[in-house]
């Protein structure tokens, strides 16, 4: 430690330290714009300029290290004097319009001026101009002359992002931020520079002249798109969500949002929107109230639990449902005598189920992840799927942590990948298999090597793990590798309440069947909670045959979607910035939310729609007032550390039989739930792009097909027509072809032969 | 003593003739009332009466939507809603001022970076229905081109001042 003193107060700060760190802890505001705690530092735009005693000159305050016995002065004669000469050149450059910049309200240029500007301007010169830049559909860079050249975009992209897409080009007052290499800001995290750009030249394009800052609302809410959990401070105006911002917690999201989660709430605002309970009568939709439909539902229920059994009802939910909604589902579910109840829609392999001690989840905290040293990535669209968990061992990786992966896609994970085994989907189990028995003999070298050298080791199963047909032996063997090496290993949790289904027992308890197999042997009635089966299901095609061959198909969901070709009521739900609820995040962490706005229309929040469900059923224990009261029944006597638990035994090996092309399944980012399908900016980025059949060049040579060329794919029965693109990043054998899309949705399973030919 | 002084006060009436001796001076003085509506008061510069929007001389609105006025109003009369216009630029959809709110403050006026909102000389309006001191945008655009003239002669003579 050491001791300074700033403005002559005594402050005791690490040795390495900056002054302007020492003075933040200390609570002394010094002004600045190119400083930021999670960047490094660049000291160029000299604001932060402090008088230091015996130093000939000020010096930038985020620059200097402490040193013992420092005297600074931050707002001392030549300090004050240092930053307004600073503040005015800034203001040479920069327009003085703040009344058309969308940045107004909410700029730190604007607010360090009224400190330290003058009120007129002694610059009567030409201004620099800098045109604008299209860089994409979510970040606008309209208005470029605003920057003050901070680097803080580029610093981003380079440091957290892990791609440098903006950057600085020309030098001198022709200095100017550029994305000089693709044209456009494709990173998944894009959305952060619109919060880091101090001044309105980086600002968000879909609220571009939405509402000014002081108009806006803010409600705290919970990520509901990945299960990371992070914090959303939920910006509204007359009841509508405009804007979506980060809620710091260093321990999840830090101070970062992916683009998902952030730009996801246009979805909220859809066209699309269901308002209005909905009746299919002789084929033709009609708009009913709140009673007509849940006794239509209530009465449709009991036939078919008294003619067919109750075993003929089925209840399907996502994992983006609350701990609440699941919980009323469940036990309405139960409450008619059906055990028929899942929310694991895109899983295949459900051998592990009963052999699991407890509730499967990350393993670890979201924080341990950081410090894992060795970190094995097994089956994971890491960047797609949980951008922020990728950020996050990326800092690892700048740390010194090795990162190891075992995948069958060797998509850019932008950081240092230590050691790599891309290998087919059959070939996963015995590529785990090589690396368990690897770390058993304590081999050197290769990703067993790496493990084996770690002392906090983290294996980390991802969604493309979980779906996979082997999921259990992958699971079985990740514990194997991680009991051997004394670390820990989890998954990746697909959604935001994955472990908040298990938690709320919305898994079959008993002789139910379990999401593949309400699907695979179809019942006579399904009650889908926010699924669009079509395209939330990991076997698409046999979902929608499933839907049509039933009598009764109750969806509750906030959106007209495909259901309304074969259900038989549409009951309009609240998503989840228009509902209280709960969400258990991967690391198990209990987020309850309120709703940020009232539902739209005649939407009702789920869990409100089910308990009245309940009480028409007559089924016991419906009498809920709030969500509260459902949260807390269903954690009751529940020790949720306790219920986490990723052991499992006695999976055995299932021999793989691979003939033929084996497809590769992504869902691609802004593909993976409902909300996120209908955000109009997130669908016009290149992630959003129709899905491609991608195959090695060797494997398109063999077929003699040439990249960009229409082709037909198909599994079994069905096909689609999809152009191919060339990928050698994959292994042998493989088509990629990615799910949740609708000109895929009629392939079949996510796993699979598949076959290519020309169309 | 005391009641001597009293008894002559009265007798002698002397406080009814001061009384009427005020009354004799503003008989004869310059009288000051104003006879209104045949006559008018002379308004200043700073006169704030009813709002207008006002325009460049190319026929462009002032106005840039960006809703100073509707944050510094007290009363919470004005309301605006903002969109891109095709060129490119910020400009309102809405901008609506409730009269039967609007306390006349100036604020507005004073707060406007671009001069569009202002208030006129005007202060003989009135209502017959509900609505009819609701002014849309299009309301105090037609106050303002009708009035142009006299607006920008008013804000020519206190520029100095402000």
């Amino acid at each position: 430690m050491i001791n300074i003193e700033i403005d002559g107060k005594k402050i005791q700060t690490e040795n390495g330290s900056t002054v302007i760190e020492a003075a933040h802890q200390a609570g002394i505001a010094i002004p600045h714009f190119c400083y930021h705690k999670k960047l490094s530092i660049s000291a160029n735009c000299r604001m932060c300029l402090v008088q230091v005693e015996k130093a000939p000159k000020p010096l930038p305050a985020c620059a200097t290290p402490v040193s013992e016995g420092m005297k600074v002065f931050t707002h001392s004669e030549q300090a004050v004097k240092a930053q307004k000469g600073v503040m005015e050149f800034l203001l040479v450059n920069h327009p003085l319009d703040c009344p058309i910049c969308d940045q107004g309200g909410e700029c730190m240029l604007q607010d360090m001026s009224v400190g330290y500007g003058n009120g007129h301007s002694r610059y009567h010169e030409e201004k620099r101009m800098v045109l604008g830049k299209d860089i994409g559909p979510l970040v606008s860079a309209e208005e470029m002359s605003r920057c003050i050249n901070c680097t803080r975009c580029v610093r981003f992209g380079q440091e957290i992002a892990g791609q440098m897409e903006l950057g600085q080009a020309f030098r001198g007052e022709h200095a100017e931020i550029m994305s000089f290499v693709s044209g456009s800001v494709d990173s998944e995290l894009s959305g952060n520079m619109i919060d880091l750009c101090p001044v309105g030249a980086l600002t968000s394009k879909p609220f571009r002249y939405k509402a000014r800052s002081w108009e806006l609302s803010r409600r705290r809410s919970v990520s509901a798109h990945d299960s990371l959990g992070s914090g959303l401070a939920v910006h509204t105006k007359n009841n509508r969500v405009l804007r979506v911002l980060p809620i710091e917690n260093e321990d999840i999201n830090e101070c970062w949002l992916s683009d998902r989660d952030r730009f996801a709430y246009e979805g909220l605002n859809s066209e699309q929107r269901l308002t209005k309970p909905m009746i299919k009568q002789g084929g033709q939709w009609r708009e009913v109230d709140w009673q007509a439909a849940l006794e239509f539902c209530a009465n449709g229920l009991r036939q078919i639990a008294g003619g067919a059994g109750a075993e003929q009802i089925g209840a399907l939910a996502t994992g983006n449902s609350t701990l609440e909604e699941m919980y009323l589902l469940q036990k309405l579910l139960r409450g008619i005598g059906s055990d028929n109840v899942d929310f694991r829609l895109r899983q295949s392999d459900f051998s592990a189920d009963g052999k699991q001690q407890g509730a499967p989840w990350l393993g670890m905290s979201i924080a341990d992840i950081g410090k894992a040293d060795r970190i094995l990535i097994v089956g994971s669209f890491l960047r797609k799927d949980h951008p922020l968990l990728a950020a996050r061992i990326r800092k690892a990786v700048v740390r010194g942590a090795q990162v190891s992966v075992i995948h069958s896609t060797d998509d850019d994970l932008l950081m240092k990948v230590a050691h790599k085994a891309i290998v087919a989907p059959g070939a996963m189990a015995d590529a785990m298999t090589q690396v368990a028995k690897g770390v058993a003999a304590k081999q050197t070298g290769g990703i067993a090597g790496s493990l084996a050298s770690g002392d906090r080791v983290a294996v980390l199963l991802g969604n493309f793990a979980q779906q996979h047909p082997h999921a259990a032996q992958l699971q079985a063997m990740a514990q194997q590798i991680a009991n051997v090496t004394g670390g820990k290993f989890g998954f990746i949790g697909e959604s935001a309440n994955s472990v908040g289904g298990h938690l709320a027992r919305a898994t079959p308890q008993g002789k139910g069947l379990n999401a593949a197999a309400m699907l695979a042997a179809p019942r006579k009635a399904y009650v889908l909670l926010n699924v669009e089966p079509e395209l939330d299901c990991a076997d698409a095609r046999q979902a929608i045959a499933a839907m049509q061959s039933a009598d009764l198909v109750i969806a509750m969901s906030a959106y007209k979607h495909g259901a309304t070709e074969y259900a038989d009521v549409l009951l309009p739900i609240a998503p989840f910035t228009e509902t209280s609820g709960t969400f258990v995040s991967g690391e198990g962490r209990v987020q309850t939310f309120n709703g940020s706005v009232k539902p739209l229309g005649e939407a009702r929040p789920a869990w409100k729609v089910l308990r009245v469900l309940g009480n028409l059923l007559k089924a016991d224990g419906f009498e809920y007032e709030t969500s509260q009261a459902v949260r807390d029944e269903a954690l009751q006597g529940v020790d949720v550390a306790a219920r986490l638990n990723n052991a499992v035994g006695g999976i055995e090996s299932q021999a793989a039989a691979v003939n033929g092309l084996q497809r590769v399944a992504d869902v691609p980012i802004y593909a993976t739930d409902a909300i996120v399908r209908r955000a109009v900016s997130l669908q016009a980025t290149a992630d959003a792009a129709p899905p491609k059949a991608w195959l090695r060049s060797s494997e398109l040579g063999k077929l003699g097909i040439a990249a960009g060329a229409q082709v037909k794919v198909a599994q079994g029965q069905g096909s689609a027509l999809l152009e191919v693109a060339a990928d050698d990043g994959l292994p042998e054998g493989v088509v990629r072809v990615a799910a949740g899309h609708p000109m895929t949705a009629m392939l079949g399973a996510m796993f699979g032969t598949i076959t290519v030919e020309r169309a | 003593m005391k009641n001597l002084i009293n008894f002559f006060k009265r007798f002698l009436l002397l406080e009814l003739f001061q009384g009427l001796s005020v009354t004799g001076k503003y008989f004869f003085a310059r009288h000051i009332t104003v006879e209104y509506p045949e006559e008018k008061t002379p308004q200043g510069t700073r006169f704030r009466g009813l709002h207008a929007q006002r325009r460049y001389p190319n026929g462009e609105e002032r106005c840039i939507a960006c809703k100073l006025c509707e944050a510094v109003c007290p009363a919470l009369a004005i309301k605006i809603e903002v969109a891109e216009r095709e060129d490119g630029s910020r400009r309102t959809t809405q901008y609506d001022i409730d009269l039967t709110k609007c306390i006349f403050c100036g604020f507005c006026e004073e707060s406007c970076p671009v001069d569009a909102i202002v208030e006129t000389r005007i202060f003989e309006y009135h209502g017959e229905n509900r609505g009819d001191l609701y002014y849309t945008k299009d309301r105090l655009l037609t106050v303002g081109d009708a009035n142009e003239a006299q607006i920008a002669r008013d804000r020519a003579a206190d520029a100095k001042y402000r």
